[in-house]
């Protein structure tokens, strides 16, 4: 692996992250994010499907007619997704249960889309995979983070386990109802941008 | 790149020939398995309204088939009746698919629980004992809560009056508000209270706040908090399809049934 492909692969965790510094895939972030286990099925379908759309793209990149490359990559999106979504029904059927609609929705998920047009269109297929699956996990890296502080605080678990015994259950915790609900997620992505853009700093846009 | 519209069309039907083929192939090939997880998943929850299986226990899929097979009679019955509708196969039976045939669905009056449509078959399930009279009668009941139709088992005692248990299988309610539906605190509160006022009339009721224990409140459960509409939901799905429009006639018949026997 050179360095250009080792800088395609890392720079989406933090330099260039699809949600903190793109600002892609925001709904499904806010969606899938109360529950650990939701977000890392989500994270990984996400990862996977970005992977496969950008090195089947990136492998007919030269043969897309320019004029329809646009609903050729949806195309191919969306096959790809409902691949995903049938897997997940067979063999992980308690997940698809709770990811519900979310699942088919990755074919609106910014990431995919902007991938397949911004990098596989113009790149080589190891590359473009290298690209997807980066991008991949920078989406996962905030999913995963949102969902483990929305679940520790919102039901006091992480991945189901009980860490902080709640009062409906006899305990001493109350659950912070805010972070359950979608603007919670909007507080924690916001602190994650603030501590990607504290750490660093060339990311914050020169004031208008 | 001088390619003409020909190739443009040739292309984008490429395109689509192959994925619709990988697409379709692979549905075709997973709807075995998926359909045999959804049919685990309703017998587990069956099972465990019932009282027979721990939901934290994690049995295969056999073990849930094979301990559903053994204690658990499905059976149709028609609702305006409520008579046992013999030589309709349980196992193949879809509640659900009746609902979209006006010859096998009724026009629901306008009723609080959002339901638009009640079929003219249920299927029910039954737990016997071993002297072959009814143990639990499990009823499926469902309903619009919040977001979403809440789908789930209603279980009945043998007086068929008290609750055994109310486990839901299938909804989309806010986790952490209307989502504990699920909770299985929230769902101990149920064994035990009783459905029918005197006259007969369905009094089940989720109410605001705390409703206190069987003794006290025995037709009410507490609401859930933060999910009014859930609770209120719950209530209505449940007065529902104990109704006249729902099973009433079954558990009439039933009642009389038993009277007859003792």
């Amino acid at each position: 692996m050179n360095k250009r492909q080792r800088e395609v692969l890392l720079d989406p965790l933090f330099n260039n992250n699809p949600i903190s510094l793109q600002v892609l895939g925001i709904c499904s972030a806010l969606a899938v994010t109360t529950q650990l286990k939701t977000a890392m099925v989500m994270a990984l379908a996400v990862t996977g499907v970005t992977a496969l759309s950008n090195l089947s793209i990136s492998l007919i990149r030269n043969m897309i007619p320019p004029s329809i490359r646009i609903i050729v990559q949806l195309t191919i999106i969306a096959s790809l997704v409902i691949v995903c979504d049938q897997l997940l029904k067979a063999y992980m059927f308690e997940v698809s249960k709770q990811l519900s609609v979310f699942v088919g929705l990755i074919i609106t998920n910014c990431i995919v889309m902007g991938r397949a047009e911004a990098f596989a269109m113009q790149n080589t297929p190891l590359d473009a995979t290298l690209d997807g699956i980066g991008n991949g996990v920078g989406y996962s890296a905030v999913l995963l983070f949102v969902g483990f502080f929305r679940e520790l605080l919102g039901s006091g678990k992480v991945y189901g386990l009980t860490i902080l015994q709640p009062v409906t259950e006899g305990g001493w915790y109350t659950p912070n109802g805010l972070l359950v609900l979608a603007p919670g997620a909007f507080f924690l992505i916001a602190v994650f941008i603030w501590i990607n853009r504290a750490w660093k700093p060339d990311q914050i846009e020169a004031a208008e | 790149m001088g390619r003409g519209n020909g190739y443009i069309v040739g292309f984008a039907t490429a395109v689509c020939l192959v994925c619709s083929i990988f697409v379709a192939g692979l549905a075709v090939a997973l709807k075995p398995l998926q359909e045999i997880n959804k049919v685990i998943d309703r017998q587990e929850k069956v099972l465990a309204v019932v009282g027979l299986l721990d939901p934290d226990a994690h049995l295969s899929a056999a073990e849930v088939q094979a301990l559903f097979d053994q204690n658990i009679k499905a059976r149709v019955v028609n609702l305006a009746d409520g008579t046992f509708v013999e030589g309709v196969d349980a196992k193949t039976f879809d509640q659900q698919k009746l609902l979209s045939d006006p010859a096998t669905s009724t026009d629901a009056l306008p009723n609080p629980a959002g339901v638009r449509r009640m079929p003219t078959q249920a299927l029910v399930y039954a737990l016997n004992d071993p002297q072959g009279n009814l143990e639990v009668l499990v009823l499926p009941v469902e309903g619009k809560g919040l977001w979403s139709t809440l789908y789930g088992y209603l279980a009945l005692e043998r007086d068929l009056n008290t609750v055994r248990g109310l486990t839901f299988y299938q909804h989309g309610e806010t986790p952490g508000l209307g989502g504990e539906v699920d909770n299985p605190r929230w769902k101990g509160l149920w064994p035990g209270r009783t459905l029918f006022d005197e006259k007969g009339m369905a009094v089940i009721e989720v109410v605001k706040g705390a409703a206190g224990p069987v003794a006290t409140a025995p037709h009410k459960v507490d609401g859930l908090s933060g999910a009014t509409l859930t609770s209120r939901g719950v209530t209505h799905l449940l007065q529902l399809w104990l109704g006249d429009k729902g099973f009433k006639p079954l558990l009439t018949n039933l009642a009389k049934e038993k009277g007859g026997k003792s």
